[in-house]
């Protein structure tokens, strides 16, 4: 019987002829520690008696939820972190590049078929490129960091196929959201998501990360794409015979197929306060907003900011309406500046920030307070999010959210 | 097998990590600073009013959202003796079996508590709820492992030799 994407990861990580369900030991390929938690992990892991790395090179820290710090105890963690990298011969630190999430696939850390692991939820981004990655804790996180193994159970795999091309006001959120609400916030949990069709064949990395991104929303392990030329080039290398190897077989057992027409898909919101309440926005528009939010490690990179400067350009956002546009990275910054990007949005009247996490997990650059509604292209909605309970979330993609900036109000975006 | 018994907080679908403790607290020196905003989104009063040995009885995909580990750990810290749900997201899931925090998975007795009642856990085979009995599954072999020594540290510390 053949094996879906996981199975081959798995296989080859191990050894091992693996089926879901069979708690197996990976070696680990990549870890990525954020600011957040970086002094926990550096706690546990010397309280469990390490004194060494099992690989500094393969260890990855980045400075982004507090980066630039609002409060007087953020500093903090840079100086844990600063201590813990030299103390134990860390070179890989990103101090202010960007989004972990950006960064660990922009800054060429994980490559197709690696297994990686991350102290944050969004890990299963890095299944753009065809890379098994989850989120974990800390206290896991530090016994990574001694032994380079951790266990996992062998999941189940849900293969999505999209076959067709997305009507122009369609992004690939569009997708995931869509799914998010067919499966469910818990519909995919403790499973593997595999993604496959003539859409997903035709849609950049970038695209592709948004995906991934937000699978963990349907409480998947992880969710994968199969690398391809677009996957080589994004990640600088050539695919060797393995790399090649990840996509399912025809005759791999699958727990159940989910088919989409790419045509039928429309613009839709995630709103208040569950990131399953999926509905189309056309019949949500009028409703009237004080704040759009186009950034986050969902929809902060260059063709989001792009179609974001489409929609935007010779117009003005609102009055009344606050625009707040992240790019994910420096990098993304950089080329969205010279690209005029970032002129087309302030003309406009955003507000640029620097990359980072800030704003989508409710610790700076844009708090909204009760009664406040807001459109947003990161990923969670949940209660308390991004200001007080009382704050409502829908999120978007860029495009819509774009357009909604510009009205004032939630509209479906034309193009 | 062991038995304990404590009065149910009730708690519906979904509790997510921002709602077990939002992250804006998330950068506090310690669980017992931010332990008092525990379901502070949801429920302000509700870390104020739980007592030692409480449990907590929730809906489906209970803990989804973030990995911080705060979140089981805030709910340790509370003097929560174990959360009963329909189901755990996964990362909460294990960083639970991590810190020593007991989940069980029970997808009926939820529909029928009441807060404020009081049920009995036998380990690893059912609770007992108003004369009724909610059968309950063990735990795999390699997470009792875990959970046996202590917690990951622990375990960790007995494989380098410290224990």
């Amino acid at each position: 019987m053949g094996n879906t994407v996981i199975e081959k990861i798995i296989r080859h990580n191990t050894g091992k002829d693996v089926k879901p369900g069979d708690i197996v030991t990976v070696n680990v390929d990549r870890v990525m520690i954020h600011d957040i938690f970086i002094p926990f992990v550096g706690d546990k892991f010397e309280e469990m008696g390490f004194t060494k790395l099992w690989d500094p090179d393969k260890v990855v820290l980045i400075y982004d939820h507090l980066v630039p710090a609002s409060r007087v105890d953020d500093t903090r963690h840079f100086h844990k972190g600063d201590e813990f990298a030299k103390k134990y011969g860390m070179k890989n630190v990103h101090r202010s590049d960007g989004i972990c999430h950006q960064l660990m696939t922009e800054a060429g850390y994980v490559k197709p078929g690696d297994v990686v692991f991350g102290t944050d939820s969004h890990t299963t981004t890095y299944g753009c490129v065809g890379a098994f990655s989850s989120g974990i804790g800390y206290t896991e996180m530090a016994s990574i960091l001694g032994t380079g193994t951790m266990w996992i159970k062998v999941p189940e795999t849900i293969k999505v196929v999209i076959e067709g091309e997305l009507p122009k006001n369609v992004m690939s959120k569009d997708i995931i959201l869509r799914l998010i609400g067919d499966l469910g916030a818990d519909g995919a949990t403790y499973r593997a998501l595999e993604f496959s069709g003539s859409t997903v064949e035709n849609m950049t990395v970038a695209s592709r990360m948004t995906i991934a991104n937000m699978a963990i929303e349907a409480g998947a392990k992880c969710a994968l794409f199969t690398p391809d030329e677009k996957t080589a080039e994004y990640c600088g290398i050539e695919l060797n015979d393995y790399q090649k190897s990840l996509k399912g077989d025809e005759d791999a057992k699958y727990l159940c197929t989910i088919t989409y027409r790419a045509e039928d898909f429309v613009p839709v919101m995630a709103c208040p306060s569950q990131v399953d309440k999926i509905r189309d926005t056309s019949v949500l528009e009028g409703t009237p907003i004080d704040q759009v939010f186009i950034g986050s490690c969902t929809n902060g990179r260059l063709e989001d900011l792009q179609a974001a400067a489409e929609v935007l350009k010779g117009k003005k956002v609102a009055d009344y309406v606050k625009l707040i546009v992240t790019p994910a990275s420096r990098k993304i910054y950089l080329q969205a500046s010279k690209m005029g990007i970032l002129d087309t949005l302030a003309e406009a009247g955003a507000m640029i920030t620097h990359p980072g996490c800030g704003l989508c997990c409710g610790r700076a650059g844009g708090i909204l307070s009760d009664g406040e509604r807001v459109v947003a292209t990161n990923n969670r909605n949940f209660l308390g999010r991004m200001g007080t309970s009382k704050v409502e979330i829908y999120l978007a993609s860029p495009k819509t959210a774009a357009a909604c900036a510009v009205a004032g109000k939630i509209v479906t975006p034309e193009v | 097998m062991e038995a304990f018994t404590g009065k149910v907080w009730v708690l519906g679908d979904d509790i997510d990590t921002d709602i077990i403790i939002p992250t804006e607290y998330l950068a506090l020196k310690t669980i017992d600073d931010m332990k008092q905003y525990g379901f502070s989104p949801l429920r302000p009063e509700l870390a104020g009013q739980i007592e030692k040995g409480d449990i907590i009885v929730a809906g489906k995909n209970f803990g989804c959202g973030s990995s911080r580990e705060q979140a089981p750990e805030i709910i340790k810290a509370l003097g929560i003796s174990c959360v009963i749900a329909k189901s755990f997201a996964r990362i909460f899931f294990r960083n639970s079996i991590n810190n020593g925090l007991l989940l069980i998975e029970q997808p009926d007795l939820h529909d029928d508590i009441k807060e404020g009642d009081t049920i009995t856990v036998k380990m690893n085979e059912h609770v007992d709820y108003n004369g009724k009995t909610y059968p309950i599954a063990a735990l795999p072999e390699n997470l009792m492992d875990i959970i046996q020594a202590g917690g990951l540290v622990k375990a960790m510390r007995k494989r380098n030799g410290l224990d």
